[in-house]
């Protein structure tokens, strides 16, 4: 068959030297009543190039972004991948390797994980990272747990404009887990600061008077935020740990080329989700999330750990570390069931940072700030559209339009242009749901070029 | 084999050891839109005064560390990597080539329905194919691992068992079970309690019954088992939990070695996750990325998470998030895509038939291994195995161990065996239905080898691996003293 080498002249020596006649013998331990007894009902097999033409008639029914021009966000970006990430990252002994549990074997994949936490560190302004998790939102999960183990609090604070995928996710975990989700309100598009006050001073429910302290063990503020704003960290972050509660930070990697880090203003715990990292969008996944901390919550950070030591002879070289924290050896005491990271979206992150640099991180980042301002600018001076919210935002911002979103996003795609997420359809648990009614989401990211703004521009006047 | 001299005399730089001030790789177009003043659209406070420190490494330079780096890593393309339980198989190119396709690959998430036709239709296929080959009646492809889909199950467990007014408190498992599976327990808020598994690695079903009750929530098995033995009182096991309400939950890391010969629905099981990596060939990319698609019985639907990939009644495909019971999301958009596209190309190419081949061929060959290395090896469970087995490299009056031969199997090229798992000092050995008789006799001549060095001249086994760019590793060091990122200035 396809993928196995095993001639019938083979099958015959093996069980010859088994001592059975039939491979059919091998099965014997499993009851005949168990047994199926027809085939699957799935289609046989068939040829690498009728497979390829399936699938390729499948692939010609959707409309790619490499056709278009695709100012669609929201946590997933169409940012331009050097052609090294592909070369590099993609290599067949990083795709074809698994964890690197022997450390002589896998000391490619171990230091370019070694590498991959620094670059992350580097990037969030923080002391230690990962080695990647599954992606932004179930990151933001285990940061919780996290906080919700160093703190011995069971509350946390969700802002109102983080992503609502990861609202969602920490709603499932939080039920079934049991901690308390509680929302942090926001206004004009931002964290409403006094509301962020208001909730970390009201005392715990069962304190005592003469110890009133907060019951909550964390926030989660994303920035720039799911509505592309940039939030106040230099004042929010400070809030939120004068409580004694973790700050919680989840942000754009790519941010900190043009922004200051969530590390530079004293985050706890940054996540977020790594796919501008030179992952391609692949409809939303395999993404990586990463997750950076202070030195002080090292064993408690989940998922794979990459550490630097010494070989026998004095040579440097490195092993997954800290392995007591995970699952295989902790079993039911671990406070996460997380087993593998990310390992080749983290190499691709790697590579792309690497190729990227101090300067091309600078260089992206200031790209995409600049082009998202002239798109919104474009768009704000034509008549019946407007930004939706005055703060300061990073590559992406919410249009409120006059005209029906719906209709003029779909005269903006047959123009080949993905103009950008209709909110109301995305997010209608969202507190805000009403108020973002007749609103999108677009980004530009810097792989858009002016024409295709203006392009963008023209098809919504028309629209 | 003989020692071979260290070939590194210095150590191998890092990244950041390379380049110079200025250097970059990356090379965009200038910007061709006015510049936005800063000064205006953002508030001071919030700038950076400079970019952050990366690496700064020009082109070259940079294609060499990651050439180099990967030379220094052991890979199924390279090697024999018979990893117990892991199910380290051939990655066909093809999938790799239609995934990375742009009408797969350029996909945003939040494109319309209408336009990604083509990827929800092939989603809703492999939802099928995989519902079909578990025998149960629905699959759910969001999780992100098999772990996570551990996790998915236990909550859609908990959830049911919550709307019949049900807390139930404790989960079961083997002992031979994964880590993943207590682990989930905790995660879940559950207690996890182990029932003890026979002499002959079946599950002890007296312990399993006196620790029944109406507070358990579900057994968490592996069939075939950790110890590579398919379990015949499976039947009887569900019977047992079903009795008192609770469910069967399987894990599918052993799926490898019953493609379309047994189906866990067939056998009493309630809910199962797969791992796309190991049963349907999905790269291990160093160690990610996986899915875990969950699969449940019929009581079970109404609760699996959403949104989930749905054929209208216009022929339509599309996405269904109108599901009131369901346990909610567990991951944001609809999974890990680029994955499942992978695992169904691999399923359509093999077919039904060559799906049952694989399974017939991953058992002939872990039973090939065992019976050519039984004679000089204790295997402690009685044949036949399923697609892996256990082994124990036992040398009395030696004080050479399992980790020595390990380590020395790296000096053949081949990849060490899972170690100590589940029982203390064992091999756990999973060869995998794509490898060549030639490449299993390799192995057995490099582990009788291995057994004639420890009588002739241990020492080199336990100074094992040889052949390395580096030697053992200071893992206790690491661990006391954990350096995880380079700092400037060491």
């Amino acid at each position: 068959m396809r993928y196995t080498q095993l001639t019938d002249e083979h099958v015959k020596d093996m069980l010859d030297a088994i001592g059975v006649r039939t491979i059919e013998d091998l099965f014997s331990t499993i009851p005949p009543g168990l047994r199926l007894k027809r085939d699957l009902a799935i289609p046989k097999g068939v040829s690498e190039p009728r497979m390829l033409a399936d699938a390729g008639a499948l692939a010609a029914r959707n409309a790619d972004c490499a056709k278009l021009a695709c100012f669609l966000g929201g946590g997933s970006y169409d940012h331009f991948i050097p052609g090294l990430v592909d070369a590099l990252a993609m290599q067949s002994e990083f795709l074809t390797a698994y964890t690197p549990y022997q450390a002589e074997a896998s000391q490619g994949t171990l230091q370019a994980f070694f590498e991959f936490q620094t670059m992350i560190c580097q990037l969030t302004g923080m002391e230690v990272a990962n080695a990647s998790l599954y992606e932004g939102a179930t990151a933001a999960a285990e940061a919780v747990i996290i906080a919700l183990n160093a703190t011995g609090r069971s509350r946390v604070l969700v802002a109102d404009n983080l992503h609502p995928d990861t609202r969602r996710v920490l709603a499932t975990y939080a039920e079934h887990r049991g901690f308390d989700v509680a929302p942090l309100p926001c206004k004009d598009g931002v964290v409403d600061e006094n509301a962020l006050q208001h909730l970390l001073s009201e005392p715990r429910a069962s304190a005592r008077a003469d110890s009133p302290s907060s019951d909550v063990a964390a926030v989660i503020v994303q920035s720039p935020n799911f509505y592309g704003c940039v939030e106040r960290l230099d004042r929010i972050i400070p809030a939120i740990k004068s409580a004694g509660a973790l700050a919680i930070i989840s942000t754009d990697p790519l941010a900190s080329g043009l922004l200051k880090s969530p590390g530079a203003f004293g985050a706890d715990i940054v996540v977020g989700e790594g796919q501008p990292l030179g992952v391609p969008m692949q409809y939303g996944g395999p993404y990586l999330g990463f997750m950076a901390t202070r030195e002080e919550h090292l064993r408690r950070l989940p998922g794979r750990l990459v550490g630097m030591t010494k070989d026998r002879e004095g040579r440097r070289g490195f092993c997954l570390t800290l392995q007591t924290r995970e699952q295989h050896i902790k079993r039911e005491r671990a406070t996460s069931n997380i087993c593998t990271n990310q390992g080749l979206l983290a190499m691709r992150a790697a590579v792309y940072m690497a190729t990227l640099g101090k300067k091309g991180v600078a260089e992206v980042a200031s790209q995409c700030f600049d082009k998202a301002h002239y798109a919104a600018e474009r768009i704000a001076s034509i008549p019946g559209f407007r930004l939706k919210f005055a703060a300061p935002f990073f590559k992406e911002f919410v249009v409120q339009s006059e005209k029906d979103v719906n209709k003029a996003l779909a005269a903006c795609c047959a123009k080949n242009l993905l103009a950008g997420t209709p909110l109301n359809r995305l997010d209608p648990q969202s507190p805000a749901a009403n108020e973002l009614k007749n609103c999108f989401l677009t980004a530009v990211t810097e792989k858009r070029t002016k024409e295709e703004i203006d392009a963008l521009a023209d098809a919504l006047r028309t629209a | 084999m003989s020692a071979i001299p260290k070939l590194q005399q210095s150590d191998f730089p890092l990244l950041f050891e390379l380049g110079a001030p200025g250097l970059s790789a990356l090379n965009l177009s200038a910007c061709d839109v006015p510049r936005a003043d800063r000064a205006k659209t953002m508030p001071r406070e919030l700038l950076a005064d400079a970019p952050p420190p990366l690496p700064e490494v020009g082109e070259l330079d940079l294609v060499r560390h990651y050439t180099r780096l990967a030379h220094r890593c052991f890979s199924i393309d390279e090697n024999f990597y018979p990893l117990g339980s892991c199910t380290m198989k051939y990655n066909p190119r093809i999938n790799e080539r239609v995934a990375a396709m742009p009408g797969f690959a350029a996909l945003h998430p939040h494109q319309e329905e209408a336009d990604v036709q083509g990827l929800l239709e092939m989603l809703y296929r492999l939802r099928c194919d995989l519902a079909e080959i578990s025998g149960l009646a629905e699959v759910t492809l969001q999780p992100a691992a098999g772990a996570h889909g551990e996790m998915t199950g236990l909550m859609i467990i908990n959830a049911y068992h919550k709307s019949r007014g049900q807390q139930r408190s404790k989960v079961l498992a083997p002992d031979s079970a994964h880590g993943t599976n207590p682990a989930t327990c905790a995660v879940c808020g559950q207690q996890a309690l182990t029932v003890k598994s026979r002499k002959d690695g079946r599950i002890d079903l007296d312990d399993l019954k006196a620790k029944m009750d109406e507070d358990v929530a579900a057994l968490m098995i592996t069939n075939p088992n950790t110890v590579g033995v398919f379990d015949a009182q499976i039947a009887d096991v569900a019977e047992i939990l079903h009795e008192k309400g609770a469910q069967l939950y399987l894990d599918g890391a052993n799926m490898n070695a019953i493609l379309g010969i047994t189906r866990p629905g067939d056998f009493g099981v309630d809910v199962m996750h797969f791992n796309t990596h190991k049963t349907f060939s999905t790269p291990h990319g160093g160690g990610g990325p996986g899915a875990g698609p969950v699969a449940v019985a019929e009581h079970l639907r109404p609760f699996l998470p959403v949104p989930q990939v749905v054929k209208r009644a216009d022929g339509s495909f599309g996405w269904d998030a109108e599901r009131p019971k369901s346990i909610g999301k567990v991951r944001s958009f609809f999974g890990q895509i680029g994955v499942l596209v992978r695992a169904y190309v691999y399923l359509r190419s093999n077919g039904c038939d060559g799906l049952r081949d694989i399974s017939e061929k991953a058992v002939l060959n872990a039973n090939y291994l065992a019976a050519r290395l039984k004679h000089r090896f204790r295997t402690p469970f009685p044949p036949p195995y399923a697609h892996e087995f256990i082994m124990m490299p036992e040398f009395p009056g030696s004080d050479v161990t399992d980790l020595d031969v390990a380590k020395r199997l790296i000096d053949h090229g081949i990849h060490p065996p899972t170690m100590s798992f589940p029982i203390a000092h064992c091999l756990m050995i999973e060869p995998s239905e794509t490898e060549s008789k030639a490449t299993l006799d390799r192995f057995v001549a490099a582990m009788l080898d291995i057994a004639d060095e420890v009588e002739r001249d241990p020492q080199i086994v336990r100074d094992a691996p040889h052949t390395m760019p580096v030697r053992r590793m200071d893992e206790v060091g690491a661990a006391r003293k954990p350096v995880v990122r380079w700092r400037a200035g060491g």
